[in-house]
């Protein structure tokens, strides 16, 4: 039996999920293990909060089979409002959070309803419309986003206890990692994750057989909103600073990239995705000038050789050397 | 009056250019499907190489060709190792290979050029011409005739010619295209060179105007997409009309309402027009089979 794709793919049944989970958490248990300096804890951090929100698109791509370029705008969300609620509105940090979540949720309920019923590149372009103006927004309004200079993130205070430091958010973006995968998969084993797989194989099949859905495509559309959210928000705190550029167009491309390098419809796949393209760029500054240009050939040659992605086209190599 | 006039003038000759992205766009989607977000990349090529050979002392007429023969010897690279190897693969995956060619233009651009804007010396001069109260740059009368020009040869191409037939076939039924004996590779490979070519002639056309830098190609590239899909991806003069409403949208929103706001603007009636016309202005509604 291959392990690789036995615990990897969403589609696993109920049974399969801990076996997924607990090689997962053993992992991050594992990880800092080999840390040798803060600076490991902030890569592996970011690591983690770019998976939450490429699993969050996963669930939207991977499942529903329905793409959106500006994932990034609803990272946007979640950054500045952890950033106007305690500054401009004196909100508290960790109720900013929950508020910037719940905005996502709203926004993503409105502007889903007639969005999503458009299909396949004009999707793609309705999607990205809506991210590039979201980062409009936060720079033209200046007063309350500081423009494209951007402004400064408030630190998050639990209590009496004020978050700070690189390992404190590798242990606050892993676990919420590995939360986010266990709801991602239990929504998988949903009727809403059977209905989703229905309309990614074919929507008149889907709806011919009772699926209703506008809705089930809604729903799958908020929650990876709020997963894209979430990671905003810690992005936007890990940092410290925050300027429009986490909603920009390059942030969304940047996003799928991270889906589909990684695999469509693999958990493993969007930390994966988000590792590559997380730790790539900071072990590429050697290159110094030809950075951009490694990034690039390393993009196009894993999705040409890989097409599938990362970890589904590993598995299945796997797969194939056992079975011979 | 004049003012509106201006407005005009300046949406239509950005709107020529959107038009020109946007047909590149078109011919690479009708011919194989794919979703080319390097084309802009291929309009930064064809202003930042006549720059660079015009400062290397090579009369700008010939650094102008010779850029041209640059950026289609790109297309065809690009089509020939990252496309014509991925074949077979979903549109998404081919759409992130596209963005990692975009990337990888880019970072080549950083080296061999530079990161510096550059601009060129305009065809006629850069003293205005009145038009009702309104100024026209002579080079915005060059860009609206070059676009002219290869839109009326395109359509020659396309229409008069056996090769052009031949684009048509593969782009209605590329497996029938095959079975009568036409070399679909060798069509696809041809429609990105020219693609590739007609970004590059937009590039230098332009670039007396808004100048060009390394990174220049990314916004070109969003708006042309912008503007195939206002227009309904696939459709010629849906990409022309696309192109030219998109730049005088931005233009009146820049005079009338907010210059920072513009491409807000255009982008929301980009998504009214979609509610309203889920296919675009000039789209086809494709029939799903289950």
């Amino acid at each position: 039996m291959n392990v690789l794709a036995l615990f990897d793919r969403l589609r696993s049944p109920q049974r399969h999920r801990l076996i997924l989970l607990i090689p997962l958490a053993v992992f991050i248990l594992l990880l800092p293990l080999l840390f040798s300096s803060a600076y490991y804890y902030r890569v592996a951090a970011l690591v983690f909060i770019f998976a939450i929100a490429a699993l969050g698109l996963n669930l939207l791509m991977g499942f529903a089979g329905q793409v959106s370029l500006g994932h990034a705008g609803f990272m946007g969300i979640g950054a500045y409002a952890v950033t106007i609620g305690p500054t401009h509105l004196g909100i508290p940090p960790l109720f900013s959070f929950l508020l910037g979540a719940a905005l996502s949720a709203v926004v993503a309920f409105l502007v889903g309803r007639p969005i999503l019923r458009l299909k396949e590149h004009y999707l793609a372009v309705a999607t990205l419309g809506f991210g590039v103006l979201v980062a409009i927004v936060f720079t033209n309004e200046a007063g309350w986003t500081g423009g494209p200079d951007g402004m400064t993130v408030p630190g998050l205070t639990l209590m009496d206890w004020s978050i700070r430091g690189a390992g404190a958010w590798y242990w606050i973006a892993a676990i919420s990692f590995l939360l986010g995968a266990a709801l991602a998969l239990n929504l998988a084993d949903s009727p809403t994750g059977r209905a989703l797989r229905a309309i990614h194989d074919s929507e008149i099949a889907a709806r011919v057989l009772g699926v209703d859905v506008a809705k089930k495509k809604l729903i799958v559309f908020v929650v990876s909103a709020v997963y894209a959210s979430i990671a905003g928000s810690y992005f936007g705190l890990i940092n410290g600073y925050i300027t429009p550029d986490v909603s920009g167009f390059l942030r969304s491309i940047e996003l799928v990239a991270m889906v589909v390098l990684g695999g469509m419809g693999s958990v493993i796949g969007s930390l994966v995705g988000a590792a590559v393209l997380v730790i790539l760029p900071q072990a590429l500054t050697v290159f110094h000038d030809y950075e951009h240009i490694v990034l690039g050939l390393i993009v196009m040659s894993v999705m040409i050789f890989l097409r599938r992605g990362i970890v589904p086209s590993l598995a299945a190599a796997l797969g194939e050397r056992r079975a011979k | 009056m004049a003012e509106f006039l201006q407005f005009i003038f300046s949406g239509l000759t950005v709107g020529a250019i959107y038009a020109l992205v946007a047909i590149g766009f078109t011919l690479i989607y009708n011919a194989s499907d794919v979703v080319n977000f390097a084309q802009g990349e291929f309009v930064m090529l064809g202003g930042m190489t006549t720059v660079f050979l015009g400062y290397a002392g090579v009369p700008l007429p010939l650094a102008a060709i010779a850029a041209v023969l640059v950026s289609t010897a790109i297309g065809l690279a690009l089509y020939r190792f990252a496309i014509a190897t991925a074949a077979g693969a979903n549109a998404v995956t081919l759409i992130i290979i596209t963005i990692g060619a975009s990337i990888f233009l880019r970072g080549a651009a950083e080296v061999v050029f530079d990161k510096r804007f550059h601009t060129l010396p305009p065809l006629f001069g850069s003293d205005p011409i009145r038009v009702g109260g309104a100024a026209i740059l002579p080079q915005s009368l060059i860009v609206f005739a070059g676009a002219a020009i290869i839109v009326v040869l395109l359509w020659a191409f396309i229409d008069r010619t056996l090769f052009g037939k031949a684009v048509i076939a593969t782009s209605a039924n590329r497996i029938a295209a095959r079975l009568v004996g036409i070399d679909t590779r060798v069509i696809v490979a041809a429609c990105f060179a020219l693609s590739a070519a007609i970004g590059a002639i937009a590039g230098i056309l332009i670039t007396p105007i808004t100048l060009t830098s390394y990174n220049a190609g990314t916004l070109l590239a969003l708006k042309g997409f912008a503007a195939v899909m206002l227009g309904g991806i696939g459709s010629a003069a849906g990409a022309m009309v696309g192109g030219i409403l998109l730049g005088l949208l931005e233009a009146l929103a820049a005079g009338y309402l907010s210059a920072s706001y513009k491409d807000a603007v255009a982008l929301v009636v980009i998504l009214c027009v979609l509610f309203v016309l889920p296919q675009g202005l000039f789209g086809k509604t494709k029939v799903e089979r289950v």
